[in-house]
């Protein structure tokens, strides 16, 4: 298309992406996006018919955690606006960028209640960074420009664009427009209240840099932003300048290799002991692209109760919102890092020297060495460990793995035995944990890089959710595998049943026999093994893994007694970390 | 599952209220009102007056005038949060103290001839002005400090009040009365 080209709002919105770069669209046609469908078919974007449009959002987030690539995803008006609700809160509490389309009833049938109508801007209003209704089809270059731009820049998000049928169908008067296409110069002037800080305030750097060489005790608590900003690297060579320890959060696992010296792993109410402990311990804690989730903090009047708190986030909403910082800095994590350390050097060379940080070392390489992460070794006619399962698993594919996971216990020990040694290898849902969110997120990744394993670690709670878009992956040959770690229950509830509520399971049984995990993968076109002995695991894992040409499934049926150790019970204090029943002597030695 | 959770803040603490008035000033597009309210709607606050009018100098923008009931931890937060509107252009909280403000009463009362030099005596006092005059009503509008209006509004009561509208208050920063170059001395 020519710029002043006539042409209509369906064909301008589907070049409007070709122009933003999109690769994939993960969607499901229906009534009132039927015209936007028909310029796909001559289209150079690739198509993905999902089955259910919840799979359609969580596979554009799949797509999004993996590239650093806004997703996008389009489906129609009323249920199929609402199926998306899910994810799109979902990206948004992860601050995934996303675009999501959905079709409207002809501009003048809203608000009359029409046929799938539904108020799809108030509706997802709270649970996207913002959202447009299109009222002229001459609007649309413009939005989508718009939409991207506010999708990836910032603290990323998804965004929505509600496209009326009559603006986009080229029989109806209304879809006529000239195409053009904005220049950036045009979008920012169109956008007065938005204008993200990406430099951090250079006397924040300063103070920040006095602060890391001052102290004794610091640990580094890198967060998801860490990951959005591309900032793995500059971490990295933060770290190694000073010697300080990383933590990295569910959302950051990745973000610092966890085969470093310097790598913790993760905190919070199942992180591992030392990352728990060197929070409350530390004396200065260099918060990095992390928001003091409550996950994160348990008691938060006694989260890391002696430290400073250096808070650095592109998000101002987030500096002060839980913790009050000491040192806040508004920016691109990246942008941040890169300046502290500059400024760190700086101080270096004119003789300023670091603080001794031996004790501190000494003391965090006890924790590691009393309270690794430990599991009971398995006895003969349990059933499987699945912290066993997961490391076979890990020890036998690729370093560059992608591994994505639901939401329960199987997501928590995945992040607690998996090595990421790369960033963007870890995709999961955190911030709103969305059980199911697993096999859509392991195709949308699959789909990105489909040279790369990509391994989605499941429940059988969550599989049992959202597992039809192993349809669509057989059908669109999306190779992906799924290892359902199937205890019969839901794990994380039980948990918690069994531990603050005297063992009264309530409503957490699911059910030995069905469904035949099995049949019903190979149903959908996959391959389907069952697990029950140890011995069996590797081999399986072996054979899933030279399968390419159509998904996997194994069923690993686990011991529903296991239970995710370390926890912090909700609502205590960090200090009061539970590690695993055979290393209670060892707590409180410090 | 109960106690998963552990905010402290919100509308049910039992620290004193006072209120406070936020200036936004907003694109002027469909569903920014809508925006705003919403974030104060999902934590439970509530909203205590509300005016709204196009910014006179620019048409492309609104003014949003928010007087809401909270305490000033949660509101900086919601400030904040205001803040990250892509419509929301600007923000100032105004400080009772530091502002000045005004609020528009139109009413409606009770004003047979007997009683009717009262009332327009009493609108008098408050610089008030008779509005519409019908058999036995009279319509009046004032002006003012929102106490002000509070104190018309009791005074009326007596009369009987028909029908009583008040526009909710609009504020300015209370202007620098020192002169600039005493301030360095």
């Amino acid at each position: 298309l020519e710029a002043n080209e006539p042409t209509n709002g369906g064909e301008a919105l589907i070049r409007a992406l070709e122009l933003e770069g999109v690769e994939v669209i993960f969607g499901l046609p229906g009534g009132a996006i039927l015209p936007v469908y028909d310029p796909i078919i001559d289209s150079s974007i690739r198509h993905i018919l999902v089955r259910h449009e919840q799979g359609a959002g969580h596979m554009a987030e799949g797509y999004a955690h993996v590239t650093g690539k806004p997703g996008v995803c389009m489906v129609t008006s009323g249920p199929a606006a609402t199926n998306v609700v899910t994810p799109l809160a979902d990206a948004y509490l992860d601050s995934v960028p996303m675009v999501c389309i959905t079709g409207q009833v002809p501009y003048a049938a809203i608000g009359t209640d029409a046929f799938q109508e539904c108020d799809t801007t108030g509706i997802t209003m709270s649970v996207t960074k913002h959202n447009y209704l299109v009222s002229e089809a001459a609007d649309i270059p413009r939005i989508v420009r718009e939409a991207f731009h506010i999708a990836t820049t910032g603290r990323p998000g998804p965004v929505l664009i509600d496209v009326p049928k009559d603006i986009v169908d080229p029989t109806n008067p209304r879809s006529a427009m000239q195409w053009y296409w904005p220049t950036d110069e045009e979008i920012a002037a169109g956008l007065p209240g938005y204008k993200p800080t990406t430099k951090g305030h250079p006397r924040k750097i300063k103070e920040a840099a006095e602060l890391i060489l001052a102290a004794e005790r610091p640990v580094i608590y890198a967060g998801g932003g860490i990951l959005k900003a591309r900032a793995a690297e500059a971490l990295r060579e933060l770290a190694e300048l000073t010697g300080i320890h990383v933590v990295t959060t569910l959302m950051a696992r990745g973000a610092f290799p966890d085969d470093h010296e310097l790598c913790l792993g993760m905190p919070g109410m199942h992180g591992n002991y030392t990352a728990v402990m060197s929070f409350q311990e530390t004396d200065l804690l260099i918060t990095l692209g992390a928001r003091f989730d409550d996950r994160v903090t348990g008691k938060l009047d006694e989260f890391a109760p002696h430290a400073k708190v250096i808070h650095a986030d592109i998000d101002p909403a987030e500096l002060g919102k839980n913790r009050r910082p000491d040192v806040p800095i508004v920016g691109d994590a990246r942008l941040i890092i890169e300046e502290i350390v500059q400024a760190i050097r700086g101080l270096l060379e004119s003789g300023r020297q670091q603080a001794d940080t031996s004790a501190w070392r000494t003391t965090i390489s006890g924790w590691q060495e009393r309270h690794p992460l430990h599991y009971d070794e398995h006895r003969p006619g349990d059933r499987l460990k699945p912290q066993f399962v997961l490391e076979t698993l890990r020890d036998n594919t690729p370093d560059d793995t992608i591994v994505c996971s639901g939401v329960g216990q199987h997501q928590m020990w995945t992040s607690q035995y998996w090595h990421f040694n790369h960033p963007y290898t870890w995709v999961n849902s955190g911030g709103l944990g969305t059980m199911g969110f697993s096999v859509p997120a392991a195709i949308g990744a699959k789909v990105a890089f489909p040279d790369r394993m990509v391994w989605a670690v499941d429940g059988d709670g969550c599989f049992q959710m959202t597992a039809q878009e192993l349809v669509t992956a057989s059908v669109e040959r999306i190779p992906v595998k799924i290892a359902i770690l199937n205890n019969s229950y839901l794990g994380m509830v039980r948990q918690w049943q069994e531990m603050f509520y005297e063992e009264r399971y309530s409503e957490v049984f699911l059910s030995q026999d069905v469904p035949d995990y099995k049949m019903w993968a190979e149903a959908m076109g996959c391959a389907g093994f069952r697990v029950d002995a140890p011995e069996e695991v590797l081999p399986t894992i072996q054979k899933a893994n030279e399968i390419n040409d159509r998904p996997v499934v194994i069923d690993f049926r686990t011991d529903a007694a296991e239970k995710v150790f370390p926890m912090v019970a909700s609502g205590s204090s960090n200090s009061a970390v539970m590690v695993h029943p055979s290393q209670v002597a060892g707590i409180g030695e410090l | 599952m109960p106690g998963l959770y552990n905010f402290t803040g919100g509308p049910t603490s039992n620290k004193p209220l006072r209120h406070h008035t936020l200036v936004v000033l907003v694109e002027n597009k469909a569903g920014v009102l809508m925006r705003v309210a919403g974030l104060f709607a999902r934590r439970g606050f509530n909203i205590y007056s509300l005016a709204v009018a196009p910014s006179s100098d620019d048409e492309r923008f609104s003014r949003i005038t928010i007087v809401v009931d909270v305490e000033s931890t949660p509101l900086e937060q919601v400030t904040k949060q205001l803040f990250k509107l892509i419509n929301v252009v600007k923000i100032s909280e105004l400080d009772p103290a530091d502002s000045v403000e005004r609020e528009l009463m139109i009413a409606t009362v009770k004003a047979d001839p007997s009683v009717r030099s009262q009332v327009i005596e009493l609108i008098d006092v408050f610089d008030g002005s008779i509005i519409d005059v019908g058999f036995d009503e009279l319509s009046m509008a004032v002006h003012g400090e929102p106490d002000k209006l509070d104190d018309v509004e009791e005074l009326l009561r007596p009369y009987g009040i028909v029908e009583l509208q008040r526009t909710g208050r609009v504020a300015l920063p209370k202007l620098e009365r020192t002169p600039p170059r005493l301030k360095s001395v």
